[in-house]
């Protein structure tokens, strides 16, 4: 049976048969299509992985050679440098307030949107606009003007201006970040344009209302485009930058309140030249998003619904 | 038409209330680009005396001054210096994941699911985890300083988003397109150039505008590896402001700031339609 099943060409088939030859050459031409990529993840990917690895376990400062220090930069990090701890809080409270306001508003926005008929194309290109230049120097700029002293928002709410108080220019950031709302929300529109209206008319005949509906069909239906723009967005999100750059002056104030963590990263290697110490901080950036990412996904099983489930 | 009129009778008046809200939410989201464009015509005194949103007279001379450019390069310089990295990051990009792609999506070759799936992974991997050790090597070879560290990359396919995307888009294309270019004797690189890569247009676009914006709007990668003010691009002109206290500077910094921005509007306007629907496509299948 086994043997009766397998074609006799294919068993054993000669090397210079004008079939293998073709193959050969077409696994020739793949190799050459996929030489430029190949080239630029060896040496601009995982070289530069293995060689960060190997100095963050050294000190370097890009003069003189590289000096073996074991793990003294990992246990400064950790147990000596509460700058860097501070970076890691505040990094962390930036991802977890900017991420869930970024995708609420999305969410909202695309709501309000996906049964529109008229203006539908008009709002979605407009909201989505700030996401294209939210991330330029010229809007961080604007922001930082806009949240200082005597800035509008000053004026409207008497708060004084945000950019000079701790806690409340992190927020700043955080709401140029949650400001580029558009492309999530992109993401969101076009999952809820796929999700049946059959699925909406059957819980209707069952008697659901809107808020059921939204409930029981429409979460579960956008959870995996919801769960696909989480990951993205956080992932993202623990690699701001040029915000809070640009909102605290290139210096991470008021009292290193906004020295997030690729800031911090950024004036120990480019600034202090500890290329070492930068180069643990890195790698223990890819941890955590690694892990961060793992959680994501680990916990996904249980609200993430994907309705091909069944066919496999 | 009528029957839905008739059943959703109570819905017209939400209707008005969820345009109305749209409404609002934009005017507040557009609020800060409309405070761009006012102060950038605003003369000194008005910037911080009057609270006007709206400029008492216009003045221009902020542009002219925001012309002359920062430290003695011109603006139409550093227009230049962005403009070079954009286009040459965008020829590369296009160029290089294209090529990856078509491997990726058609053609057989060993290890391809081990490959993919590392190819795949780069898109997460933060950029920062391989900063440090690029920049000693562009360093070691004397490249710190130029423009190479900024548009070779991208030759070599780093931004693996686009090679996915790319691979996304061929997926979905018949075969049987090539399999006649093949019947005919087209070698795999004559049907890729001639049979494939035209029909993988719209994807093509899209990488072209988001690498553009993207490049465009980099302030890191630029802040490390420029160090001369006649090689600075626009933001990293535009940086030198951020410093500056006083907000006499207003005026011809957000002058500045509006031709930074004028690029990527026009780029905008010219393909919000096919980026829009490229970008929405490209993030459901992912």
């Amino acid at each position: 049976m086994t043997t009766t099943a397998i074609p006799p060409e294919a068993k054993r088939a000669p090397a210079a048969s004008p079939r293998s030859r073709t193959a050969r050459r077409r696994e020739g031409a793949a190799w050459v299509f996929l030489s430029p990529w190949v080239l630029g993840a060896i040496v601009l990917t995982l070289l530069p992985m293995a060689v960060s690895l190997y100095l963050s376990f050294t000190d370097y400062d890009l003069f003189s050679p590289p000096e073996w220090v074991g793990l003294r930069n990992y246990t400064q990090m950790f147990t000596e440098d509460p700058r860097y701890w501070r970076s890691v809080v505040t990094t962390l409270t930036y991802v977890v307030v900017a991420v869930p306001l970024q995708l609420a508003l999305a969410l909202v926005v695309a709501l309000a949107l996906k049964g529109m008929k008229r203006g539908k194309a008009f709002y979605r290109s407009a909201f989505y606009a700030p996401s294209l230049l939210g991330a330029s120097m010229s809007v961080a700029l604007v922001w930082r003007a806009v949240f200082n002293d005597g800035g509008t928002v000053d004026n409207l709410f008497g708060t004084g201006g945000w950019v000079n108080k701790p806690g409340w220019a992190l927020l700043a950031v955080a709401l140029l970040t949650a400001w580029q709302f558009g492309a999530p929300m992109v993401i969101f529109l076009a999952g809820l344009q796929q999700i049946p209206a059959e699925l909406y008319e059957a819980a209707a005949v069952d008697g659901a209302g809107t808020w059921r509906q939204f409930l029981s069909v429409t979460v579960p239906m956008l959870s995996p485009v919801l769960f696909f723009n989480l990951v993205l967005q956080t992932i993202q999100a623990f690699q701001v930058f040029t915000p809070a750059f640009a909102i605290s002056a290139g210096k991470g104030g008021p009292a290193d309140s906004t020295l997030v963590y690729t800031m911090y990263l950024y004036d120990r290697g480019f600034v202090a030249s500890h290329m070492g110490y930068a180069s643990a901080m890195a790698w223990v950036l890819l941890a955590v998003i690694g892990v961060v990412t793992a959680v994501l996904f680990r916990t996904s099983r249980s609200w993430v619904f994907y309705a091909s489930e069944g066919d496999r | 038409m009528t029957s839905t009129a008739v059943s959703r009778k109570p819905l017209g008046r939400g209707r008005i209330a969820v345009h109305l809200g749209c409404l609002a939410a934009l005017l507040v989201m557009l609020y800060p680009l409309a405070w761009l464009l006012a102060t950038s015509l605003k003369p000194a005194d008005e910037v911080v005396a009057s609270l006007d949103l709206l400029p008492g007279h216009l003045e221009w001379s902020n542009y002219r001054t925001a012309l002359d450019g920062v430290n003695d390069v011109s603006v139409w310089r550093l227009l230049g210096n962005s403009l070079l990295i954009a286009g040459g990051a965008v020829v590369g990009n296009v160029l290089s994941c294209s090529l990856a792609a078509y491997a990726f999506a058609r053609l057989r070759f060993r290890l391809r699911g081990p490959l993919f799936a590392f190819m795949i992974a780069t898109i997460m991997l933060p950029h920062h985890a391989v900063l440090i050790p690029q920049y000693i090597i562009f360093n070691q070879l004397g490249l710190v300083n130029t423009y190479w560290p900024l548009i070779l990359p991208k030759f070599l396919a780093t931004e693996a988003f686009f090679v996915f995307l790319i691979v996304q888009f061929m997926r979905g294309l018949p075969r049987e397109l090539e399999e006649a270019a093949r019947i005919d004797g087209c070698g795999p690189f004559r049907s890729f150039f001639r049979v494939v890569l035209p029909l993988t247009r719209p994807a093509l676009i899209t990488t072209a505008i988001f690498t553009f914006i993207w490049t465009w709007n980099d302030f890191f990668t630029q802040l490390i590896y420029l160090f001369d003010q006649d090689k600075f691009t626009l933001t990293l002109a535009l940086r030198s402001f951020v410093d500056a206290s006083s907000t006499s500077a207003f005026g011809p910094m957000f002058a500045m700031s509006v031709i930074a921005l004028l690029p990527i509007v026009l780029f905008f306007l010219a393909f919000q339609r096919f980026l829009v629907e490229g970008m929405a496509s490209s993030g459901v299948k992912g």
